[in-house]
């Protein structure tokens, strides 16, 4: 393809190639520091393309395909570039993944062991995560916690964090000195903009950590914290898992292992502050 | 042999006939291979082919990768042709198993690694209302409710309108011969059914022969050639596993000489003897291989004009030129008008 780049993210090597240049280059800008695909073969390919030849000039919009594709997706403006390869590389993660079993979490880590945050859209993953990162934890990521199925260890994939809509200024009034990507307005999603992960959690990406706590965080109620019981966590990761059909009985026996072994508590919080009271109440009676 | 291996097709072409030629790659090469590999759906097939060679550990894992999921597919296709025996046991009536779950069924080489989508079985023409009525019974649902497809399949097409589980999500495609009564050839389906081969629990396999000639008629006298490598593998190892005897006669018999030479022809050209020196390749079979392996680095289709010749080619293949027309007409508009 014309304009072409190469990163990993965590264990992740992904090719992205692109008709025009401008997401290549805002890529490469946002992940300047992070390393090439090990041994310079990616895992995963993106490709960036227009829907038709002349599409490239005229109206531009961007199509999303690579080695695994959803046959409804929708083509975005040039202007969502970066939103585009950002969806196509999480969408090879969701449908490719073998190796990892993947729960749609955010994940990060203190003292080697991570805390699991996986809750629905709006849930506030993203946003709780950056915070946490804000306050010294290292950020593993805000989309997928990738399970090891041998080992049961959490490895990062520390990708752009997404925040959307009203995260957009908490985080940005809470993290002054972060680097943020472009805003993307009405974009699908809503508006967005992408913060890099600070250099501690890229530096540290290759570090897996232990599962200590799981959380399934909902934002917009007063403050509370409930126990999640066994059988009620299985179906939940289940559902937020997007590979555990696919990776059969491995998958099963990482998932279970999951919820065997460590806690899960469920919390309401109506603000930010809220939220990180609690995460720091129950990471401190572990 | 110092053949320029071009980014396409033969890539992956040579890595399935000589694995020990992977050595020379960079990782540009590495890339490009494992991406066509994917698009091909041949990942697992050559991930099996390149176990234990040495590589680049990053190329080692993501095949590492294909063959556990090539493992769990079929444990799933194995797992759904029981659930089909299941639900047509009662019936008593032959039901054979087709392409990829009957090569896994059978544990023959072809199976090994081989990507499985939607089951597919054989059964006699006779018994396709019984089979299709036990199958809505354990929970297959149609999957298209257009009444001009639905009257289409079952008016002209060789297999029922394809069906697909409530709970599994897989689908069904219940044939009941392997060409479209449109297409001027009509194989033998009954003596398909008569020499099929029983396995354990009770489910068949085509003999040898019909097997090679079922992949040759579905690729040369039916399709537009659409994975056509991944086709052509099968045929490959199906005649390293059996050889060709008898299967040219057989052939014969289903009408069907011309698909089956072409197959072995061209599966040995890709994949057992990439220049061609024993092979007498026509200007024809130069055009079918530069379509089969149209496919770049980055794992798109490429050579749009000769992919649109086979497409049209296999539209009249399938049907008379009149009926074509009006197919297409009636496609076009949308409409659901009589056949």
């Amino acid at each position: 393809m014309k304009h072409t780049h190469q990163l990993r993210i965590g264990p992740v090597g992904f090719r992205i190639g692109s008709d025009w240049a401008a997401p290549i280059a805002q890529l490469k800008t946002l992940y300047r520091d992070y390393p090439s695909p090990h041994g310079d073969i990616a895992d995963f390919n993106v490709r960036l393309f227009a829907t038709r030849p002349w599409r490239r000039l005229v109206r531009p919009s961007v199509m999303i395909g690579g080695d695994y594709i959803l046959p409804e997706a929708a083509p975005l403006p040039l202007a969502q570039g970066l939103l585009a390869a950002e969806m196509a590389m999480n969408l090879q993660m969701a449908l490719g993944q073998r190796r990892y079993l993947l729960i749609h979490a955010s994940v990060v880590e203190r003292d080697g062991r991570a805390l699991i945050m996986t809750g629905e859209s709006g849930a506030g993953k993203s946003t709780l995560a950056a915070m946490l990162a804000a306050r010294g934890w290292r950020l593993m990521g805000d989309e997928f916690a990738l399970v090891d199925p041998t080992t049961g260890l959490i490895h990062a994939f520390p990708r752009l964090v997404s925040l959307k809509n009203k995260a957009i200024h908490v985080v940005s009034a809470a993290m002054p000195k972060g680097r943020f990507g472009p805003l993307l307005a009405a974009t699908p999603k809503g508006d967005i903009q992408h913060l890099v992960p600070d250099a501690r959690a890229i530096a540290a990406m290759d570090q897996p950590a232990m599962p200590a706590l799981l959380l399934f965080p909902n934002f917009g109620f007063a403050p509370a914290i409930r126990d999640v019981g066994a059988g009620e966590v299985f179906v939940r990761l289940t559902q937020a898992s997007t590979n555990y059909v696919a990776m059969g009985e491995r998958g099963f026996t990482a998932l279970t292992r999951l919820v065997r072994e460590i806690p899960a508590k469920a919390i309401d919080y109506p603000d930010t502050g809220a939220a990180m009271t609690a995460v720091e109440q129950l990471w401190t009676g572990l | 042999m110092d053949r320029v291996v071009k980014t396409d097709g033969w890539l992956l072409a040579r890595a399935l006939c000589d694995p020990a030629s992977v050595a020379t790659l960079d990782a540009n090469g590495w890339t490009s291979l494992l991406t066509i590999a994917r698009a091909e759906q041949l990942i697992g097939s050559l991930a099996h082919r390149l176990e234990g060679l040495p590589m680049p550990e990053s190329a080692a894992r993501i095949l590492a990768d294909a063959r556990g999921s090539a493992a769990q597919g079929r444990v799933l296709a194995l797992w759904e042709a029981e659930m089909a025996r299941r639900a047509l046991a009662s019936l008593g009536c032959p039901v054979v198993l087709l392409k990829g779950t009957a090569f896994i069924a059978a544990g023959l080489a072809a199976g090994v690694g081989r990507s499985i989508g939607d089951l597919d079985i054989l059964v006699p023409t006779d018994r396709l209302d019984a089979v299709e009525r036990a199958l809505i019974a354990a929970n297959w649902e149609w999957v298209k409710p257009d009444p001009y497809d639905d009257a289409y399949y079952r008016r002209w097409m060789h297999e029922l309108p394809p069906l697909i589980h409530r709970d599994r999500d897989r689908m069904i495609d219940v044939h009941h011969t392997i060409l479209p009564l449109t297409a001027r050839i009509t194989p033998d389906a009954a003596a398909l059914i008569a020499d099929s081969v029983a396995l354990e629990n009770g489910l068949r396999i085509l003999s040898h022969p019909d097997m090679l000639i079922h992949a040759a008629a579905h690729l040369f006298a039916d399709g537009d050639l659409a994975g056509g490598m991944r086709n052509l593998w099968d045929v490959h190892r199906l005649v390293e596993e059996f050889g060709t005897e008898g299967v040219f006669d057989r052939a014969a018999h289903h009408g069907l000489s011309v698909a089956m030479h072409r197959a072995v022809r061209l599966a040995a050209a890709l994949y057992a003897d990439p220049d061609g020196v024993q092979l007498r390749l026509s200007r024809l079979d130069r055009l079918y291989l530069h379509r089969l392996t149209a496919r770049d680095g980055w794992g798109r289709a490429v050579r749009p004009l000769l992919r649109q010749a086979f497409y049209m080619r296999s539209h009249l293949l399938r049907m008379p030129p009149l009926m074509l027309a009006r197919h297409l007409w009636t496609k076009w508009r949308g409409g659901h008008h009589a056949i």
